[in-house]
C-alpha cells in the first residue's frame, strides 16, 4: 500500500534512540518533515543528522518533556517556525522499576510526568493550529504494561494506562476537527530500554510472547506511520497492540 | 492600541473563527444557535478574545464568566465592563 503524506510536519518525542528514532526515520522516509525531540541535545541532534544524511528533512529540539513550562515555550516557538505541526507522536518514556512497597515518591512522579504528563503538555501546546486546519494526527506510544500490567512497574503501568484514557477523551473532543488520536502499545521491543534487562528476564519474557521473540523498532514505526497517514483518517480513539500477541 | 472599536474587533474575530459573514454577527446573535459554534469553537473564541483584548481584560476570562457569554452583545459588554473597571 502506498501511504499519502501531503506537505506534513511531525514532532516525535524521545526521538534520540529506540522506538522514537525508528518512528522519526520512518516518517521522514515518507517525505514528512520531522522534529526530533529528546532531552539531550546530542541525542536528538544525531537522530536529525542521520535523517538528513539519508535525504530526509529533520530538525533537532532538546526539551525535557516533563517540564510543562519548557514544553509550552518550545510549542510557541515551533508554531512560529512551522505554522502547524500536523503529526505529534508522544513517545518519550522512562522506567524507574521497583516493587510498589519500595517505590519512592520520586520514582512514581518522574515516570508519571515523563510518560503521561508530557502527552498533555505537547498535545495542548500543538492542538490549536490542528483544529484550525481541520487535520491532525496524535499518536501516543503506550505499552503492553498499560494493558496487562507488570510486577515492578506500578508507576510505568499507571502512566501507560493513563495514556490510553487520555487518548480516548481527547479523541472524542477533537473528532469534529478531523483530528485523530490513537495509541500504539508495544510489547517487548529490542531497544536500549529492554537491553538493560538480564538475559534470564529476556528469555522468560520471550516465552510470554506468542510470537516467541522480541519485536523490532521498525515494527512499531510502521504502525505509527500508517496511523499518521491520510489513509488512516477513519481510525480514532483506538489502542493498537504491537506486541507479538501478548495482550489478546 | 487599535483604532477599531471593540465591536469591530469582536466581529472580526468571530468572522475568522467561525467562518461566518459579517452581517450574521449582530449583537443578538447567539454563538451556538445562530452562528453554528460548538463547544470547542467557544473555547477557541474565548482564547482569541483573551489574546486580542489582553489590555482590556487584564488576564484570562474565568470559566464562570465565559459560560455567560452566549451572544455577540454579551462579549462586547463584558469587554467594555472590564476595560472600564
Amino acid at each position: 500500500m502506498k501511504l499519502t503524506f501531503e506537505n506534513k510536519t511531525a514532532l516525535v518525542t524521545g526521538a534520540g534512540r529506540g522506538i522514537g528514532r525508528a518512528i522519526a526515520e520512518s516518517l521522514a522516509a515518507e517525505g514528512v518533515r520531522v522534529i526530533c525531540v529528546s532531552k539531550s541535545e546530542s541525542s536528538c541532534g544525531a537522530a536529525a543528522e542521520a535523517i538528513r544524511a539519508s535525504g530526509g528533512q529533520a530538525e533537532a529540539l532538546a526539551v525535557d518533556v516533563a517540564d510543562s513550562a519548557a514544553v509550552a515555550a518550545a510549542c510557541e516557538q515551533l508554531l512560529k517556525d512551522y505554522e502547524c505541526i500536523d503529526i505529534v507522536v508522544n513517545n518519550a518514556g522512562i522506567t524507574r522499576d521497583g516493587l510498589l512497597l519500595r517505590m519512592s515518591d520520586a520514582d512514581w512522579m518522574d515516570v508519571i510526568n515523563t510518560n503521561l504528563s508530557s502527552c498533555f503538555f505537547w498535545t495542548k501546546g500543538l492542538l490549536r493550529p490542528m483544529t484550525r486546519k481541520r487535520w491532525g494526527r496524535i499518536i501516543n506510544i503506550s505499552s503492553v504494561v498499560g494493558i496487562i500490567g507488570n510486577p515492578g512497574q506500578a508507576n510505568y503501568g499507571a502512566a501507560k494506562a493513563g495514556m490510553i484514557g487520555f487518548t480516548k477523551s481527547t479523541a472524542r473532543e477533537v473528532a469534529s476537527r478531523n483530528i485523530t488520536v490513537n495509541v500504539v502499545a508495544p510489547g517487548f521491543i529490542e531497544t536500549d530500554m529492554t537491553n538493560e534487562l538480564s538475559d534470564t528476564v529476556k528469555t522468560e519474557a520471550a516465552k510470554m510472547v506468542p510470537l516467541k521473540r522480541f519485536g523490532q523498532t521498525s515494527e512499531i514505526a510502521s504502525m505509527c506511520t500508517f496511523l499518521a497517514s491520510e489513509e488512516a483518517g477513519y481510525i480514532t480513539g483506538q489502542t493498537f497492540s504491537v506486541d507479538g500477541g501478548m495482550a489478546m | 492600541m487599535s483604532d477599531k472599536s471593540i465591536e469591530e474587533r469582536v466581529q472580526e474575530i468571530i468572522v475568522n473563527q467561525l467562518n461566518v459573514n459579517e452581517e450574521q454577527v449582530t449583537p443578538q446573535a447567539s454563538f451556538l444557535d445562530d452562528l453554528g459554534a460548538d463547544s470547542l469553537d467557544l473555547v477557541e473564541l474565548v482564547m482569541a478574545f483573551e489574546e486580542e483584548f489582553k489590555d482590556e481584560i487584564k488576564g484570562e476570562i474565568p470559566e464562570s464568566d465565559s459560560e455567560k457569554l452566549q451572544t455577540v452583545g454579551d462579549v462586547v459588554s463584558y469587554i467594555k465592563d472590564k476595560a472600564a473597571g
